[in-house]
């Protein structure tokens, strides 16, 4: 057999969330990634947030491309609908399943050669457009699947595994989301669960086009010195602008208390983010900011990580369209079809 | 002087206005068709237009047909010439004993007109420029002042025109005042002027009944609002544009919530056709029906995301109205020329469901029935229509829909079916023996039902697996499930020939009216044929007894490779011999002159020469 699923014995002890679900209600099927490889911790922690959030896993769609990232989405939530649809075209994929069901989360899980070369277009209108979905880039500089081509956010002057130097300037799709609107970005580290599980859930909470970059190295083909997407040289040059709890309008699931201000950043849905600032004036609400913030830090080499904006005003795409408050997929003939008198109205009016 | 004797003839005639693009006179020539159908006289328009948006040459032609011949006929009789461009070209088109309306404003020297047609000048511009001062006034009235003097010369009812100017400019008066009065500054000019009526004439008559008049293309879109589309995403492309602006207005007068004015519907803007179908996908694989309108070069686009439906099998419907290719081909003109594209579409071994619609009540229809076929067949479902049925005005029978009638959902599963004792969910599983497996919508069930979808090869259970035994199974599924497809497509229309004959004509599409008058052409040159209208693959079996039954067909289509003809021969392992293609390709609308003059040479030559051994 070409997959291998997980035992399905579990431990009567395991820890249990509001909904009474375990962790291993959030897991998927055994990853065959490469052992190590960064997209196995991304798929941790959307396992940690999804349980920390307690979410029913059926009511997520996660809805990705194809890559060794979009992958992933077998790797989790074995308990709710994965669509593994064509390369770099996640996010028309996950607009229309999201115009048609607007009651379920969607989550778009892709890669940075799905995203940022054969799906820049879609990627950049789908956050154009504000879908309400939680958008993942598992971001290693190379295509992983295809063995270890530069995909196009990889650094110029980056070298790959046999030694090539890339010429090309990368595309920083943070950047590109802020410019285009979207109402939530962030950038994380795979190795970094404190912070990515946080703006995962935070991201999901959020209502319109939520961005999440994180760096995800390529154990097999981008961990070497002169990759600038190899553990290493993230470690070395992260900047994180904030620490990030989310707390529901109950009782908040984890806080932690660092040093530096706080920020609380209300949500529509009553989700308050709470910011730990690192950089005291680090305003999470000021694009502009967000953006300057960013190029400044990209010139000296660093790679800022954290939330860098949120809209917590934003609003989606159902909202733009006015579309009624009933998922589309549910409505019937009778909601739908006008009925044979007003064909006979149009028929008087074409005569 | 001409030695020709002017044409007479009432209520079957060919007008053609030739103008430039842009200068406003297309709702004039729509209102000069449609005072002729409220005169009970059908009438069959056709708007030729070029792949621009101002300044190159339009034309507007309207058939006056008693008889009711829904096809071009080719040929003009009365060509009203505004463009100075193409004169020569519009002059040439004139049948002999024809007439020629113009602006004589100008003199012309004769050496510009021909000796055997009757020349008609009116000093249009003159009329025009001596009541208005405005320049867009000018050149809009210009165009109602020579309705006005058409209407003298054909002998129209003036009140019916007025009526339909009443009827358009409805709640703004000044408006309609301007108009009626630049109606009745040509007419009376004419009448005072002019030998009215010319030999061209309309009568009153009963010929158009309850019949309606509508363009294809928003036939089709309300045939979705029926259907129930609630997800339409589409890039704009000529011809398909107006389908999805039909569709957007159809939906916003009749799919707003009346409680809430909430849109019971989505329409988006895609940013390219591959984002068009990925909506229309991901709005499908979750349970809503929904839908995108294309023409060639987006159905290149699309067909990564069609072998996507088709292995995937999610439904979808795309409405394809075709237009002249290869590449940007004639983005203006017509053909049925994506047979093949789409129903081979994408790499690999796929097959997919095409319907041929004939005019815009079976567009209506068929648009309705496809999203049912769509989710009934897991699968994509090409609607074909093309530029001739899609873009221009027909009339057809008025369009219907029974209020009993219910969505076919296809096989879905629900949360209680899932819960059923015994029950065994594998997405890919042939539970019916029909090769349709069941699906479930995403957030069904917190624990059962959930699947992974993919483009990748899986097993029933929609687990990923490249063992060739469960790729060749499920290969076979897909062909199980096309089979099962032949039966719930729109079947063929047979009509047999006045006298028993060993030959047959297949023909599909808008191809239709052209042929129902060629054959009464090719009946009085004696040649009789059974007929087939195919309007759907997977071909019904009885394409192939049909074909059996003659000792050869005609298939008449309008491309040059004879697309119908090879998929014919394809997927029927017909002898190629047992079908001559009749192929008409220059974009323009086949006629029947050209099916009965194409076949009938055919047939003529077939009594001089022997069958080659072959035709048996
Ligand atoms: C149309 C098309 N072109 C090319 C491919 C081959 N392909 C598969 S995955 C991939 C790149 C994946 O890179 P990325 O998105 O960065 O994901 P990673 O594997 O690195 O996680 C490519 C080019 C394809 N599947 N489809
Ligand atoms: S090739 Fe790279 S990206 Fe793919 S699974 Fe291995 S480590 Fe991960």
């Amino acid at each position: 057999m070409t997959y291998i699923a997980k035992p399905k014995f579990q431990h009567p002890g395991l820890p249990k969330n509001d909904l009474g679900y375990t962790h291993r209600d959030y897991e998927g099927k055994v990853s065959t990634l490469c052992a190590g490889c960064g997209h196995d911790s991304i798929t941790a922690s959307i396992i940690e947030a999804c349980y920390e959030l307690s979410i029913e896993p059926h009511r997520v769609a996660k809805i990705s491309g194809i890559g060794c990232s979009s992958k992933t989405p077998d790797y989790f939530l074995g308990n709710s609908h994965g669509f593994n649809s064509v390369h770099g075209r996640m996010p028309s994929v996950l607009t229309g399943a999201n115009l048609a069901n607007r009651d379920l989360i969607y989550l778009g899980v892709s890669g940075d050669g799905d995203s940022a070369s054969i799906g820049f277009g879609q990627f950049a209108h789908s956050i154009r457009r504000a879908v309400n979905m939680t958008y993942i880039v598992e971001n290693n500089g190379v295509y992983g699947l295809t063995k270890g081509q530069f995909s196009a956010t990889a650094d110029r002057g980056s070298k790959s595994k046999k030694g090539v130097m890339n010429t090309d300037n990368a595309i920083d799709l943070v950047a590109i989301a802020l410019q285009l609107g979207a109402s939530f970005v962030a950038r994380s580290f795979s190795g970094d669960k404190s912070q990515l599980v946080p703006l995962i859930a935070a991201a999901i909470r959020h209502r319109g086009a939520a961005f999440i970059d994180v760096i995800s190295p390529c154990i097999a083909f981008n961990n070497h010195a002169g990759s600038t997407k190899s553990f290493d040289y993230v470690r070395e040059h992260n900047d994180a602008v904030n620490r990030l709890d989310v707390l529901t309008g109950r009782d908040p699931i984890t806080v932690e208390y660092a040093p530096g201000t706080v920020q609380v950043v209300e949500q529509h849905d009553g989700t308050r983010l709470a910011l730990r600032k690192i950089d005291a004036d680090y305003d999470a609400n000021d694009r502009l900011a967000a953006m300057t913030f960013l190029q400044k830090h990209a010139a000296k080499g660093q790679v800022v990580t954290g939330l860098l904006y949120v809209d917590p005003d934003a609003e989606d795409l159902h909202a733009h369209l006015d579309t009624v408050e009933t998922p589309l997929n549910t409505l019937e003939a009778k909601d739908l079809c006008p009925g044979s008198a007003a064909l006979e109205k149009i028929n008087a009016s074409l005569r | 002087m001409s030695v020709q004797s002017p044409i007479s003839s009432v209520n079957d005639f060919v007008v053609r206005f030739a103008n430039v693009n842009g200068s406003g006179s297309a709702s004039a020539n729509e209102l000069f068709a449609r005072s002729i159908l409220r005169h009970g006289v059908p009438v069959s328009p056709r708007n030729i237009f070029p792949s621009n948006i101002q300044g190159l040459p339009t034309w507007y032609e309207v058939r006056v047909t008693e008889a009711g011949h829904l096809g071009a006929r080719g040929g003009v009789d009365l060509m009203v010439a505004m463009n100075p461009q193409t004169w020569d070209k519009d002059v040439a088109s004139i049948e002999p004993g024809g007439y020629l309306f113009y602006d004589s404003t100008k003199p012309m020297p004769t050496s510009k007109f021909r000796s055997d047609i009757t020349v008609i000048g009116v000093p249009l511009t003159a009329i025009t420029n001596s009541t208005y001062t405005d320049p867009r006034q000018r050149q809009l009235f210009k165009n109602i002042i020579y309705l006005g003097a058409l209407c003298a010369l054909l002998d129209l009812d003036p009140k019916l025109v007025e009526q339909l100017i009443g009827e358009q400019y409805k709640g703004k008066e000044k408006l309609l005042s301007s108009n009626v009065h630049a109606l009745h500054l040509g007419r009376d000019w004419a009448l005072q002027n002019l030998k009215c009526p010319i030999g061209l004439q309309v009568k009153k008559s009963d010929k158009v009944g309850e019949r309606i008049f509508i363009e294809g293309n928003s036939a089709a879109a309300l045939g979705a609002v029926y259907g129930g589309a609630t997800v339409c995403a589409w890039y704009p492309i000529t011809p398909s544009s107006s389908v999805a602006e039909a569709f957007t207005s159809h939906c916003k007068k009749l799919r707003h919530d009346p409680a809430t004015g909430k849109a019971k519907y989505a329409i988006v803007q895609g940013e390219d056709e591959l984002a068009s179908i990925g909506i229309v996908i991901g709005a499908s694989w979750n349970g809503a029906r929904a839908f995108t309108a294309t023409s060639g070069p987006g159905i290149s686009l699309m067909t990564e995301f069609i072998g996507l439906s088709y292995f995937a099998e999610i439904p979808a419907v795309i409405m394809n109205i075709q237009r002249a290719g290869p590449s940007t081909g004639m983005p203006t003109r017509t053909q049925q020329c994506d047979i093949i594209a789409c129903a081979y579409a994408s790499h690999g071994d796929t097959k997919h469901v095409l319907l041929f619609p004939e005019d815009p009540a079976e567009a209506f229809e068929f648009a309705a029935q496809s999203f049912d076929l769509a989710e009934r067949l897991q699968t994509m479902i090409f609607l074909m229509l093309d530029l001739d049925i899609g873009m221009n005005h027909r009339l057809c029978r008025p369009l219907k829909w029974d209020d009993a009638r219910q969505y076919d959902r296809g096989k879905v599963m629900t949360a209680e079916m899932l819960d059923e004792p015994g029950r065994d969910f594998g997405r890919y599983l042939d539970v019916d023996g029909d090769g349709i497996p069941y699906r479930t919508y995403p957030g069904t069930h917190p624990t059962k039902g959930s699947f992974f979808t993919r483009g990748t090869s899986r097993d029933r259970y929609a687990r990923y697996s490249e063992e060739g035994a469960i790729y060749a199974d499920n290969m076979q599924r897909l062909v199980r499930k096309f089979e099962t497809a032949q039966d719930m497509v729109p079947r063929p229309l047979q009509a047999n020939a006045a006298k028993p004959t060993k030959y047959g004509v297949i023909y599909f599409g808008s191809t239709s009216p052209a042929m129902d008058e060629a054959i009464g052409l090719l009946e009085s040159r004696g040649h009789q044929l059974d007929r087939m209208r195919i309007r759907a693959f997977p071909f019904h079996s009885s394409v192939a007894s049909f074909i059996a039954d003659h000792d050869f067909v005609y298939v008449v289509e309008q491309n040059r490779d004879g697309q119908l003809r090879q998929l014919i021969v394809n997927e029927n392992d017909i002898d190629p011999v047992r079908l001559v293609p009749i192929l008409h390709y220059d974009g323009t609308p086949i006629t029947a002159r050209f099916i009965a003059n194409a076949i009938g040479d055919h047939q003529d030559h077939l009594k001089v020469t022997p069958l080659r051994k072959a035709v048996s």
